[in-house]
């Protein structure tokens, strides 16, 4: 839940730990979501493709990562999220998600305040796996 | 080899319709346990609930302009994604027009060698009232080699 304090730059995120990761965690997404796309869950289509095992679905833990964070600063202040895919999760893989808001600021012609936040989502070997960026609105600021 | 006479194109509109369970379904599956996803009778879409447009979309022939770029998707991957709400997120209940266009088509130099291919899709999404309530924007790469190819 979110407290005041976490409104201002430098604030962070309490990491989570996502894993080790299964196939069921990708056939769930996949269903939830509608990519269907093989590769994620057919071991025969993975391996005919190159690829050692099934790789997770990229909107699965980029998903996860911007819902961490929105369940932090209120998911209904959401207003932009962009994500960037940087490295491939594989089955067995343990994310940690964390997040800092970057930057504070009030939108002159409307009042509202918001809040920027940078996000990643690591592998257990440190690796960047995505990278992500959010806005959230607080309403407009009051003077107190 | 990416098709840049696709810039432009525009798919047929389609509607998604924002389902309460669909809503839970989707926070469920990325784990995440927030109330107001789980037990809200109206809640408001996790940021990345748009994905389900693919449901959606499949219902209305034409509806996304994506093959007319022509990425070879052997070497295709998703490289970026974003959503933009104009306002707070869209609840359960509410119905959706969408419509997708190829907004750019573009080529660059790896940095491994060889030239990648970038297409940019976006979808507006408007309410019953026609007001645009939220955007997604998706960039796609054609890698030089099949991914799998590469180091990792």
């Amino acid at each position: 839940m979110m407290r005041s304090e976490d409104r201002k730059a430098g604030a962070l995120l309490e990491p989570k730990t996502l894993g080790p990761l299964t196939r069921t965690d990708f056939v769930r997404y996949q269903g939830a979501s509608g990519d269907m796309n093989p590769i994620h869950h057919d071991e025969t289509v993975a391996r005919g493709a190159g690829y050692e095992a099934p790789l997770a679905v990229g909107m699965f833990h980029a998903g996860a990562l911007a819902a961490h964070a929105a369940g932090w600063l209120g998911p209904e202040n959401v207003r932009s999220t962009r994500i960037r895919w940087k490295a491939q999760v594989w089955p067995g893989d343990v994310l940690t998600l964390t997040g800092e808001v970057t930057r504070t600021y009030v939108v002159a012609e409307s009042g509202e305040e918001r809040a920027d936040v940078k996000l990643a989502c690591a592998r257990q070997t440190g690796e960047i796996a995505v990278e992500g960026w959010m806005t959230f609105a607080f309403g407009v600021a009051t003077s107190s | 080899m990416v098709d840049r006479a696709s810039i432009g194109a525009k798919g047929e509109p389609f509607e998604l319709v924002i389902e309460r369970g669909k809503v839970r379904e989707m926070a469920r599956a990325v784990a995440c346990t927030h109330p107001s996803y789980l037990r809200e009778e109206r809640p408001p879409i996790p940021p990345t609930f748009l994905t389900t447009m693919f449901f959606w979309e499949h219902e209305v022939p034409g509806s996304n302009p994506w093959d007319k770029v022509k990425l070879d998707q052997q070497r295709g991957m998703h490289a970026e994604q974003e959503y933009i709400f104009h306002g707070p997120p869209p609840r359960a209940g509410t119905r959706l027009t969408c419509q997708s266009r190829i907004e750019d088509v573009y080529e660059k130099e790896g940095r491994r060698g060889g030239t990648l291919g970038f297409a940019v899709m976006v979808t507006e999404f408007r309410d019953e009232s026609g007001k645009l309530v939220a955007e997604a924007r998706m960039t796609g790469v054609e890698t030089a080699r099949p991914p799998a190819k590469e180091e990792r």
